[in-house]
């Protein structure tokens, strides 16, 4: 799937075959391997739902219940969001997966100056309550789990998510968020960051301890390996960085005096799903035993939950090309097959029009429908871990796992992730990867059809119906911001503000005045210049 | 003329506006430096303002934007006015990332010199770099 490396011989032999990460495959694999790699089914696998958990969290795997579908779904204006969101639900879909725009994310309202231009354009806008008001009605908030890809400004997502649903008649302890709220990713790879990396991880550690005590259902951090992939990193790298990303979460809630018990259960995980399809499950395989021994062995974990791997495993983006877009609905249903081979509690796809702008609803519904395939009629659901035992998959998830760690070491050597970002040397080895990526692939190192291989170069312009933009959603929105703006009590926001910020600078928890905050109308503008003024800007390190 | 001048090309890679994603730009970026250009990369969530002002400082031949977010036209609209304004006349400009086919021709008619949708090879865009300094 054009990721890992063939060396040919003049008669199309394949002579070497390396992954991404630096396996070397063989062409035979027997029992002579597990020997050799040491393999050991207690140790090394266990059954399913049992320690290490390299064969999946649960005993009975997709038997006891089916991969989650996940579309990521949001533009234009709450209302837009809302029509999409209840279309999706319609057809099937059992979770959902909330995109903002830019402006939301970088926490600047739809009026401000700065933004112009991107109001509603890759997500939804938001800018108060009565946004989030519009985007989840009638949406049956007790049973939908909620994605929220937000990071830098995710408290004040988390604290509306909380302050919409009790609004509808719902309590706080039904609902289930999941905002994606990892700016160490962010920073790495994807640039929706704000504030420093002291505050922000600190910002994290709230939403966390908040949740703990207050959120019972909800997943206070997704932490996301996809972005870094996405950015370049290998699979390795992959499972290796975000491993200790969510240590440097873990870090700052057990300084606050918490157990590791108390609160690890509830994070998630985002990872990507492109390339090789052996390197991918090996990946996957390597990575939950890793995690369950991270949790057990450095942090002294005794809850088994607390051990769990649980992940949204997606589609690449960067899998999917630009050229001959249809045959990306091709790739992503390999990619959905990868994922459930690999135990995903959550699945979804990049759309096959990834490349061109964000999904119409046929493109969208498409990628939905390929989710559905592959749980329903190819057998995905049949058995739990069906690789399990094979000499190949056994022998490479073994190296795989010492690959991850080999990461997982370079970080700790630059005193955590927390640092290593700060210096920006994550951040400079991922580049310099995508850089060798590209290169090979345009020396045609790396394949892929139709862009490198069996291109069709009489093909100039490529027909796709693309979601079209519309501009006068600005107006509504900026509109309806005004009119929030004339009917609620002005004192009252002041009022909000000013404790927390209070609470921002003394160390105080800020999310129950976060909740506060949004309950009397204060804007995401607002609240997040509150955050700006008491932490200030991330100063981003200059990597060329 | 490019034959005339003693300096290596200078090309900023900026990424204007509240996208992050910057793999593109950094890719591309290290791509032009290793043809032998002096590029100056402004890291993230630039204003056209800033974006000026440092084509303006560094002294650049062209101002390369990466846009993934789909504002493309609004952006360059917005750069190529104020360029105007400033009487940077003979910077030119190029933009790549996300962009239909379709845009690319509305790109142009705003005045931009060169347009790289994504998957754009690096020795096009290095050639094309090279062209279009080369007629400052």
């Amino acid at each position: 799937m054009g990721v890992a490396y063939y060396d040919k011989d003049e008669k199309d032999r394949v002579i070497d075959v390396t992954y991404q990460s630096g396996l070397k495959v063989k062409p035979v694999y027997g029992p002579e391997d597990l020997r050799e790699i040491g393999f050991d089914y207690e140790k090394d696998l266990g059954d399913p739902g049992q320690y290490p958990y390299t064969r999946g969290i649960h005993p009975q795997g997709y038997r006891s219940r089916a991969w989650t579908t996940r579309q990521y779904t949001g533009f234009g204006t709450p209302v837009e969001t809302n029509e999409r969101f209840k279309l999706m639900i319609s057809h099937g879909q059992t979770g959902l997966n909330v995109a903002f725009d830019l402006p939301t994310q970088m926490g600047y309202d739809s009026d401000d100056p700065r933004v112009a231009g991107e109001v509603g354009r890759v997500g939804m806008a938001v800018d108060t309550l009565r946004d989030f008001e519009i985007a989840f009605k009638d949406i049956p908030l007790d049973r939908i789990g909620v994605g929220l890809t937000i990071n830098a400004v995710a408290s004040i997502m988390l604290a509306m998510f909380q302050a919409v649903a009790e609004k509808y008649g719902y309590k706080k302890e039904q609902i289930s968020a999941t905002p994606q709220n990892d700016i160490l990713k962010e920073i790495i790879g994807r640039g929706t960051w704000i504030f420093p990396v002291k505050p922000s991880i600190r910002l994290i550690g709230d939403t966390i301890e908040y949740s703990m005590n207050e959120l019972p259902r909800c997943n206070p951090v997704s932490i996301c390996g996809y972005h870094i992939r996405e950015s370049g990193a290998t699979p390795a790298q992959e499972i290796g960085f975000a491993i200790q990303i969510a240590n440097a979460y873990i870090d700052n809630v057990l300084a606050r005096g918490y157990n590791i018990d108390d609160f690890v259960r509830r994070f998630s995980f985002n990872f990507n799903v492109f390339g090789n399809l052996w390197e991918q499950v090996a990946k996957f395989r390597a990575g939950r035993k890793l995690w369950a021994k991270n949790i057990k062995e450095k942090y002294g974990a005794k809850n088994p939950k607390s051990m769990f791997l649980r992940g949204l495993f997606g589609g690449g983006g960067y899998g999917l090309t630009k050229k001959e877009p249809e045959n990306n609905i091709v790739r992503g249903a390999f990619y959905a097959m990868a994922a459930a081979l690999s135990g995903a509690q959550t699945i979804a796809l990049c759309s096959y029009d990834e490349a061109y702008t964000i999904p119409t609803p046929h493109s969208a519904l498409l990628s939905l429908r390929t989710l559905q395939i592959v749980m329903e009629e190819v057998g995905l659901r049949d058995t739990v871990d069906p690789l399990a035992g094979s000499y190949f998959i056994e022998t490479i998830t073994k190296q795989m796992e010492e690959k991850i760690v080999e990461e997982m070491e370079r970080i700790e050597k630059m005193g955590g992730m927390a640092e290593a970002v700060e210096q920006g040397f994550v951040q400079k080895l991922v580049a310099q990867q995508a850089y060798k990526f590209e290169k090979d692939l345009q020396e045609g190192k790396l394949k892929k059809v139709g862009v490198n291989l069996y291109a069709d170069e009489s093909k100039k312009e490529e027909e796709v119906e693309l979601h079209e933009y519309d501009a006068s959603v600005i107006d509504q929105q900026i509109e309806r911001l005004k009119q929030v703006k004339r009917e609620r009590d002005d004192k009252a926001v002041t009022r909000a503000l000013k404790a927390l910020r209070n609470a921002a600078a003394e160390g105080e928890n800020v999310m129950p005045y976060l909740v506060d905050a949004v309950k009397t109308y204060a804007t995401v503008g607002e609240m997040t210049g509150v955050f700006r003024e008491v932490f200030g800007e991330f100063n981003e390190p200059r990597i060329i | 003329m490019a034959t005339d001048r003693e300096r290596k090309i200078r090309v900023m890679v900026a990424k204007p506006g509240l996208d992050g994603h910057d793999r593109g730009a950094k890719v591309v970026a290290q791509a032009l430096k290793e043809a032998g250009m002096e590029v100056i990369y402004t890291g993230l969530h630039q204003t056209i303002d800033q974006i000026i002002q440092t084509a303006l400082q560094e002294d650049v031949d062209v101002i390369g934007l990466s846009i993934l977010s789909g504002a493309h036209l609004p952006i360059c609209e917005e750069l190529i006015k104020k360029m105007k304004e400033k009487g940077m006349t003979d910077v030119k400009v190029a933009v790549g990332g996300v962009i239909p086919n379709r845009d690319v021709e509305k790109l142009k008619a705003l005045g931009v010199d060169a347009v790289f949708p994504g998957g754009t090879p690096f020795d096009a865009i290095v050639e094309e770099i090279g062209k279009i300094a080369g007629e400052r």
